[in-house]
């Protein structure tokens, strides 16, 4: 054993410096947030839970056109649909099954009137299994709590889709 | 009817003494946590109550509340005995503490032996249970917690008997009292260093931490228990850690004496100087944990027995003749 290397080990001055530095990083800012009172920054593009949008005058944008239910990977869509009195058509079921959805975001994708999008939402665990077979209500009720950010969220992603 | 009184008497006095114990004793797992996280630059456990000071209550309160599991090959009275029996001695063994001169629950003349013994027969509670659960990995936990704390032991004995040689005497007030000029920190420095480190492997505190190393052998000892079992483990391994960080102060830190006999400092009641003095190792007991990787085995061994043994019994000598070179030997 050198003679250097024997007087560090008596010192023990690899475990002081080591020492120095914990205490040195004690007193740094904390490099993780404090979860659920704050939350990390989301992208726009970010994609969370299932949203159908409607236009401003309150008319669903959805036009049962089921290229999302086509494209759906782990086809975890299901739509029908029927002719309205007034000659649209809309769909009379939309229903996701948010445990087989892989969050692919092709849905969005697919969409030619963004009407099925993924918001920014990602705490919407449940207790029991049936509570996340979403249905065109809910998605619905989605859309209208989230539609300033998820408006806000297509536009500024527009520029690059 | 006067059996009575005095039995009610120190049934109080070891309720004042233990409720605080036990009650630090969940703060300082809180505190050890949030040390930890913050060297790691993580937040700790922040949210139960201010500062997340009552997390260890709301675990202890999950833990009444689980289930214990006995395992059904366990010899079941060994098995429940042997938290008990852990966490027993880690709070008997508080009964010689000082916090104060006349603030002592058992103001015995023979403390530190007191101390030595009780901190000795809890490698039992660990043994009884990684043996009772009948299960692979508490066994191989048990086995090595035994053999490090018996190593242990040895060295810490030999640097008791280094502070034993200046007092002159085995009560621990008087330990504390023969530091009112100097602190044996100075004198016994290396002596300290070797207790600390003696300390970590005593407690079963990471580098030390073989018998529940999680990496090999699940929990250690701890494996089988579950529930309120689990939760004594966990408060006697604490209590001791306490106790530890109380004998250091006691033995090299002077005690509850204030660090400079000065008109703002020794206004301080010495509780609160213990109590400090507890505090500052044991958050070097955090850091260290914080800081270092796990020993192996046989560098566990060769560090008890091939370094630290030498060394405390070579400090021995040099201390008893430097005493009896300038006749500084007390007088009893």
């Amino acid at each position: 054993m050198k003679i250097s290397r024997f007087f560090k080990t008596i010192l023990m001055i690899d475990f002081i410096s080591g020492l120095l530095i914990a205490i040195k990083e004690l007193f740094k800012s904390k490099k993780t947030i404090n979860y659920p009172f704050e939350k990390g920054k989301i992208s726009p593009r970010f994609r969370g839970e299932h949203a159908l949008r409607r236009y401003p005058n309150g008319e669903e944008r959805c036009i049962a056109c089921k290229l999302c239910e086509a494209v759906c990977p782990a086809q975890a869509i299901t739509i029908e649909s029927s002719q309205r009195s007034d000659g649209s058509r809309k769909t009379t079921r939309y229903d996701i099954d948010m445990m087989k959805c892989i969050y692919c975001g092709l849905c969005e994708e697919s969409c030619p009137v963004d009407a099925i999008v993924q918001g920014p939402n990602f705490e919407f665990s449940t207790e029991t299994r049936e509570e996340l077979y979403y249905t065109k209500e809910k998605l619905l009720d989605n859309g209208d709590r989230w539609e300033n950010i998820l408006a806000a969220n297509i536009k500024s992603d527009n520029p690059y889709r | 009817m006067e059996y009575l009184n005095i039995i009610f008497q120190e049934t109080y006095k070891i309720l004042f003494l233990l409720v605080p114990v036990l009650v630090s004793v969940a703060m300082i797992v809180w505190l050890d946590r949030r040390v930890w996280a913050f060297v790691q630059k993580r937040q700790g456990p922040n949210v139960v109550g201010p500062f997340g000071l009552l997390q260890s209550l709301a675990d202890a309160l999950k833990y009444i509340f689980k289930e214990i599991i006995i395992p059904a090959s366990s010899n079941k009275v060994i098995f429940i005995l042997a938290p008990i029996i852990t966490m027993t001695l880690a709070l008997t063994a508080w009964a010689v503490i000082p916090f104060n001169e006349n603030n002592v629950l058992a103001n015995i003349n023979v403390g530190i032996l007191y101390i030595f013994a009780v901190s000795s027969l809890g490698v039992y509670g660990i043994i009884m249970g990684g043996w009772a659960s009948n299960s692979k990995y508490p066994f191989l936990g048990a086995i090595r917690s035994a053999a490090q704390m018996v190593s242990y032991e040895v060295s810490i004995g030999i640097i008791i008997i280094n502070v034993l040689l200046c007092v002159g005497s085995l009560n621990l007030n008087d330990i504390v009292k023969a530091q009112e000029n100097m602190w044996f920190v100075i004198p016994l420095f290396p002596m300290f260093v070797i207790f600390f480190i003696s300390a970590l492997a005593e407690t079963n505190r990471p580098p030390f931490d073989l018998p529940e190393a999680e990496a090999e052998l699940v929990a250690g000892y701890q494996t089988e228990y579950s529930g309120m079992m689990y939760a004594m483990f966990w408060l006697g391994e604490y209590a001791n850690i306490l106790l530890m960080c109380a004998l250091g102060s006691i033995l090299f830190l002077g005690g509850w004496l204030s660090p400079i006999d000065l008109f703002p400092f020794n206004m301080i009641p010495g509780a609160i100087w213990l109590i400090f003095k507890i505090l500052f190792l044991f958050i070097l007991f955090a850091l260290v944990k914080a800081i270092v990787p796990r020993y192996r085995y046989d560098q566990l061994m060769r560090l008890g027995w091939k370094i630290f043994l030498p060394l405390s019994l070579t400090y021995v000598v040099l201390t008893a003749s430097y005493l009896f070179y300038f006749n500084l030997l007390p007088v009893i």
